[in-house]
């Protein structure tokens, strides 16, 4: 083998080509994972821009600024991309960028996979995006889709899921790279209990995404034809069952949620012991627990359909295997607590939104421990209560771990420091009108305020009020993001290698910005 | 460590995947029109699947040429087992959520309707009373009757078992660096493959036009349609592909230590085969 491979050109040092077929054509991991990065980031703002659209039509009760089949669409749509447009892009970026670094791999383990990986998504997108200029408008059913509603959609409905299955084919592909890469390209003595947290953390999303991606694909295929085939899946005429539909994808839905916040636990847990300056606290029990949460997160998915009609049997099971989940959470965050405790802390900018992220996911995770109690459910069920739960573990969790990960690994990135006191100012700006935009939505639901709908009895008025100007405040404040990033590419304080002084991982034996290809020798890890 | 020491071979610059990309979405594109009713939508399709096509030669084309040159070592070669593995995974997760519909309609929802659930069964359909094969309250379809298992169906499991034997035999030849028998008992591998699909295709046809059972023959049309169905193109999908190795093994492009593609192959024609197993017993003989 060795004599073959020795006339091979392909560990010359070189650069990246040039122009815009660099970005078309590349196969190198930090090129991808940029693209990713810069795709979910665009995507960011066209869902941040639809839920704008959504605060200024609930800001005063009556039918103000749209009409309510394009509300309809804003909420469905706005969902769709924010979930597989925005946040799983970024973090398949953030595996992109950082797995190959943190394990010691000069490259993902299919390159050529990966740069098809990403370039499904955009042309998915624009499908996605392309059916509100089509008769009967964007899809209007809920990002879950349900039928028959779903089924009511006009010319769009296709190519909505076949932008659905391209997303599909997207995530799984890249999944399925990031697991090889994981299994297959650690350097020597990097043993998986070795692996940073968030190389664990992103190995059992990926397991995830490859168990359930494909269920969607079924269900969302069962829907192309019942409405075009004559199958009676979902229609009770035929024998079929509704129902069923929803049970087919809360089976893909459930796991979605944890494909969504797994990768941020990863994020937090390198983030937190680097700024309070002490070994993660509990590194295996975060493994084992991160675990457990997925074999969890394949036996509550009823728990998003308690007043759907079901057994008490069924009821029970998942109210409690839901409320399970709640133990595995709680030692991450116990282990986060315990990581700070006696650390000697300094607050930087990724600091300062990872503890954001600690308090405020975990306000959502009570609400949703609040929901998972199926009687208690009857009164929440498809009320904002649910909005501002998820909202907490998405925005103020997911999306903070995003940022948090960017503010971390950016100098890294561009061997630039952001502007520290731009990033602390976005971050209590945002801090404070993301709480002004969510928690009244608590009240509001309590209260009795429907979800998905763009007008309410007139009592709902001041707290929508509230958090309609939270909404705006933390949708401008957002354009700083962008503008920090740019600044650290353009320029800026040269970043050490190390870049933070209590950082370790081999990532952070790199140059900063790294060199196009690293790793092409496998390091020693002890 | 069993790392070789030479280098993980990383590809530079690949325009395959953009092509890729592009056909795929002009497929879609061309499907969803077609779907609308659009006069054109049937065209663009095929334009699509002619780029996928043209994609797969060039892709696979480059990667086989790669291998040939030497370029994969050890660890390359894992990697693209253990992505053949997950992929394969993946497809057994997509038939997992029409064999869960179907359970969900046998196990649950037609017993509601007919009186499990006493409510279900008095406010929606009180005059239904036909349990599985069922076309729903509504009839929807018209009256069907079903395919026995123990015609042609029965003949299918055994030719699909065959060729689940044949190919390992063909493995075992290609291991002892037979090439003749690794091509014959490949080719006898395609050769059961292909007769399944006919008589999958004279079923259909019986089906469509003897028995009345159509894709809308109601639940059990639909949840059967689409198992067979999908396991179909999978089989039609896994006999290209022992057709694309059968000529490289003739090539001789296989060495008896290395043969990814051979193995990769064999993998998916195991899968399909216990795919098969399962509608056997579920859709056929249960």
């Amino acid at each position: 083998m060795s004599t073959a491979t020795a006339t091979h050109d392909d560990h010359h040092d070189h650069g990246p080509a040039k122009g815009l077929m660099r970005w078309v054509t590349t196969t190198n991991h930090k090129d991808i994972g940029t693209l990713y990065l810069l795709f979910a980031l665009v995507m960011f703002f066209v869902g941040g821009a639809m839920a704008m659209v959504i605060r200024a039509e609930l800001f005063q009760p009556g039918l103000q600024v749209v009409d309510p089949q394009f509300f309809n669409s804003m909420t469905t749509v706005h969902a769709l991309v924010m979930i597989f447009g925005a946040v799983m892009p970024a973090f398949t970026g953030l595996a992109n960028w950082l797995i190959p670094m943190m394990i010691g791999a000069p490259d993902m383990a299919l390159p050529r996979m990966n740069n098809f990986s990403f370039w499904i998504l955009p042309f998915a997108f624009s499908l996605l995006l392309s059916t509100f200029f089509m008769a009967g408008g964007g899809p209007a059913a809920g990002w879950t889709l349900y039928p028959p509603l779903s089924l009511q959609m006009g010319d769009g409905f296709p190519f909505m899921i076949f932008a659905i299955h391209l997303a599909g084919i997207s995530s799984i592909m890249g999944s399925i790279n990031i697991v090889v890469t994981i299994l297959n390209m650690r350097a020597p003595g990097m043993t998986l209990m070795k692996m940073p947290l968030f190389v664990w953390t992103w190995l059992i999303t990926a397991y995830l995404l490859i168990a359930t991606m494909p269920v969607l694909a079924g269900a969302v295929t069962m829907l192309l034809t019942d409405k075009f085939a004559g199958t009676s899946f979902f229609s009770a005429a035929g024998g079929g069952d509704p129902v069923m539909y929803q049970h087919i994808f809360w089976f893909f839905g459930h796991p979605e949620v944890y494909i969504l916040i797994l990768p941020a636990f990863g994020i937090i847990s390198a983030i937190v012991p680097t700024f309070a300056r002490k070994p993660l606290f509990g590194y295996s029990s975060m493994v084992y627990a991160t675990a457990s949460i997925a074999f969890l997160s394949f036996i509550v998915w009823a728990h998003h359909m308690f007043t759907v009609g079901m057994p008490v049997v069924g009821e029970l099971f998942f109210m409690y295997a839901t409320m399970m989940i709640a133990v595995p959470t709680g030692v991450k965050v116990f282990n986060w607590v315990s990581t700070m405790w006696k650390g000697a802390m300094t607050f930087e900018t990724p600091m300062l939104f990872a503890v954001g992220f600690i308090m405020m996911f975990t306000i959502g995770g009570f609400s949703g421990l609040m929901l998972a109690i199926a009687p208690a459910d009857f009164q929440y069920h498809d009320t904002y209560f649910v909005v501002a739960h998820f909202h907490y573990v998405l925005v103020t969790g997911a999306i903070y771990s995003i940022m948090a990960a960017t503010y971390y690994w950016l100098p890294k990135w561009t061997g630039n420091m952001y502007d520290e006191k731009l990033g602390k100012l976005h971050f209590w700006i945002s801090t404070v009108s993301v709480n002004v935009l969510f928690f009244p939505q608590h009240f509001l639901g309590l209260a009795g305020m429907p979800r998905r709908i763009p007008d309410y009895s007139v009592q709902f008025t001041d707290w929508n009020v509230v958090s309609s100007i939270g909404g705006f405040v933390f949708g401008v404040s957002q354009l700083m993001f962008v503008w920090i990033i740019v600044k650290a590419i353009r320029g800026g304080e040269k970043a050490s290698d190390q870049v933070w002084e209590g950082a370790d991982g081999l990532e952070w034996t790199l140059p900063s910005p790294p060199p196009y290809h690293t790793f092409t020798e496998a390091p020693q890890v002890k | 460590m069993a790392h070789t020491n030479d280098h993980y071979y990383v590809p530079h610059g690949s325009h395959w995947p953009i092509v890729a990309s592009v056909a795929l979405t002009v497929g879609v594109v061309g499907a969803a029109n077609w779907f609308n009713g659009n006069a054109s939508g049937q065209a663009i399709l095929y334009l699509g699947l002619a780029m996928v096509a043209f994609m797969m030669f060039g892709w696979f084309g480059t990667v086989i040429n790669e291998s040939l040159k030497g370029m994969y070592n050890e660890q390359v070669d894992r990697s693209f087992r253990q992505g053949m593995m997950w992929f394969i995974f993946s497809e057994v997760m997509f038939f997992a959520a029409f064999f869960g519909a179907l359970f969900y309609a046998r196990v649950l929802s037609v017993p509601w309707l007919l009186g499990e659930d006493l409510s279900t069964h008095q406010t929606l359909w009180s005059a239904f009373g036909e349990n599985w094969p069922t076309n729903g309250p509504g009839n929807v379809g018209g009256d069907f009757q079903t395919i026995g298992a123990w015609g042609i169906p029965a003949i299918n499991t055994l030719l699909l078992l065959t060729s689940g034997v044949t190919i390992t035999l063909s493995h075992w030849a290609l291991k002892a660096n037979d090439k003749g028998k690794t091509v014959l008992w490949l080719i006898a591998t395609v050769a059961l493959g292909s007769v399944f699909l006919g008589f999958q295709a004279y079923e259909y046809v019986h089906a469509y036009s003897d028995l009345n059972l159509t894709l809308e023959s109601g639940i059990y049309g639909s949840t059967f349609f689409m198992l067979t169905g999908f396991h179909g193109m999978h089989v039609t999908l896994g006999t290209i592909m022992l057709i694309v190795i059968t000529i490289r093994a003739a090539k001789g492009h296989f060495s008896p230590e290395q043969h990814f593609a051979f193995e990769g192959v064999a993998w998916y024609w195991h899968f399909v085969d216990v795919v098969w197993l399962g509608l056997f017993i579920f859709v056929y003989v249960l």
